[in-house]
């Protein structure tokens, strides 16, 4: 017995409301954010991310709302990253409940961000999110990854590897590591990726993006050496269930929480 | 008149989430996150947690002006620490390069170390990790042995006398994940991020009668 890996459903909300469809049998309002965390909790979900997807800035504090609501009757770790630019910001969503904030593209911009926050809280409640992607290199030369921004339009040539590193050095308590060019995708994680980052820091490291069938959750962490795997849609469409997706990850070997 | 539970608030962390919890488990308790020592002497039960670094729990505790109401508390009614509120009842951290604790537990606490031979085993120790249950104890009731708990800590409770042991869980070494004497419970885990089983937990500590 040790600690488990752990299987992290993540929901996108926007103004309040998830979207990209849960389909659960029988939910009353797939767009209710408490309703959706609750039968993620309820299936076995070993932690909750929340990205907030809104836009509009007359809509920002809707997440601090749903944040409050979920930590009333949801009682398992909770997640929230998405536009976080400031302690400011962090302190509210910590209030609020959430247990460990994403820090993404404020890292790229303001690295000393991650740094500031681990000091104000610890740095067990600060993830910094890495979305890369597999850059080509000449021939006979080492696999090289990128950093990219903006939904990954926007390549910023930083190094992942050497960024990951950096960012567990500033105080990042975790990683996000998101496969940019598999995102949505459905084919796995990008393995050499995820392999080349979580071997290459001391904390632990969340795959994403991807992921299109049991078998890449298991992969993630058999072969990306990753702690945790992170996944939506095969969730929200009601392709798997947590629990089926936690007996593949038993069968291949995984320490699990079932 | 309904029980009143008091949660310690010293200014360590977001203390919404026992709250919730407990008042989830026990909605007929009146739950009350207090630094009001007068509050703290009046509940019937004391849950003292905790998160962040010794010697800032400490400091705060002192600053708080509630180092002796939480020692009575300790030693008079049903008490249940978490995290940190179960490290500093210890007489001595080794964390922040060493501090003095509220020595109401005879023992220390000491840091995981790294080992080089097992890469896999970061630090903090954070995620989800079974617990062993060394003694029976009425706050186990309906818990399964060795069922998982989360964890986040880089550091574990070494008690002197082996019968305040109550949970044990395997990292890098084994250590004590709960102490038990009386009508003192105390969890390295977070019952209230622990889903059903630390919800039943919680809701056994609001239950429990001192006998």
């Amino acid at each position: 017995m040790t600690l488990a890996k752990r299987l992290i459903p993540c929901l996108d909300v926007d103004a309040g409301r998830v979207v990209k469809g849960v389909n659960f049998v029988d939910i009353v309002d797939a767009g209710d954010p408490v309703e959706a965390a609750r039968r993620y909790g309820d299936a076995g979900a070993d932690e909750l991310t929340f990205l907030d997807i809104t836009a509009s800035n007359d809509n920002r504090d809707t997440i601090i709302d749903v944040v409050e609501a979920v930590a009333a009757e949801v009682f398992i770790p909770l997640t929230v990253g998405g536009g976080i630019r400031s302690v400011a910001d962090i302190r509210r969503l910590l209030n609020a409940g959430a247990d460990k904030v994403g820090i993404n593209t404020a890292a790229v911009t303001n690295p000393q961000l991650v740094k500031e926050a681990s000091e104000h809280f610890g740095n067990q409640c600060i993830v910094v999110a890495i979305d890369a992607k597999s850059v080509d290199t000449p021939e006979g030369e080492p696999q090289r990854f990128e950093i990219f921004t903006h939904g990954g339009r926007k390549p910023t040539g930083l190094d992942a590897v050497a960024w990951a590193v950096k960012m567990a050095e500033l105080g990042a308590g975790e990683l996000l590591l998101t496969s940019m060019d598999r995102d949505g995708t459905k084919i796995g994680f990008n393995l050499p990726l995820t392999r080349a980052v979580a071997s290459a820091v001391d904390i632990p490291v969340i795959a994403s993006g991807g992921v299109g069938n049991l078998q890449h959750l298991c992969d993630g962490i058999t072969e990306g050496g990753a702690d945790a795997v992170l996944a939506a849609s095969i969730f929200h469409f009601g392709e798997y269930t947590i629990g089926e997706a936690k007996s593949a990850m038993r069968d291949a070997g995984i320490e699990v929480r079932l | 008149m309904a029980e009143t539970i008091a949660v310690v608030d010293y200014g360590m962390g977001n203390l919404r989430s026992v709250a919730k919890a407990l008042s989830h488990v026990a909605p007929k308790t009146n739950v009350q996150v207090t630094s009001d020592a007068n509050k703290i002497v009046a509940a019937d039960r004391i849950v003292f947690p905790g998160q962040g670094a010794a010697r800032d729990c400490m400091k705060h505790l002192k600053h708080y002006e509630l180092h002796d109401v939480v020692s009575e508390a300790f030693r008079n009614k049903p008490f249940l620490g978490i995290c940190m509120g179960l490290q500093v009842l210890f007489e001595h951290s080794a964390e922040n390069a060493g501090v003095e604790c509220l020595g109401l537990v005879k023992g220390s606490v000491s840091g995981f170390k790294r080992d080089l031979n097992k890469p896999d085993y970061k630090i903090p120790h954070m995620g989800w990790n079974t617990v062993q249950q060394t003694a029976s104890h009425p706050l186990w009731h309906n818990i399964a042995d060795n069922a998982h708990f989360y964890f986040v800590h880089s550091y574990y409770v070494c008690p002197e006398d082996q019968h305040w042991i109550a949970g044990s869980t395997e990292y890098l070494n084994t250590f004590t994940s709960v102490v038990a004497r009386d009508n003192v419970f105390a969890t390295q885990f977070h019952p209230e991020k622990s889903s059903d089983d630390g919800l039943q937990l919680l809701h056994n500590f609001t239950q429990w009668k001192l006998t």
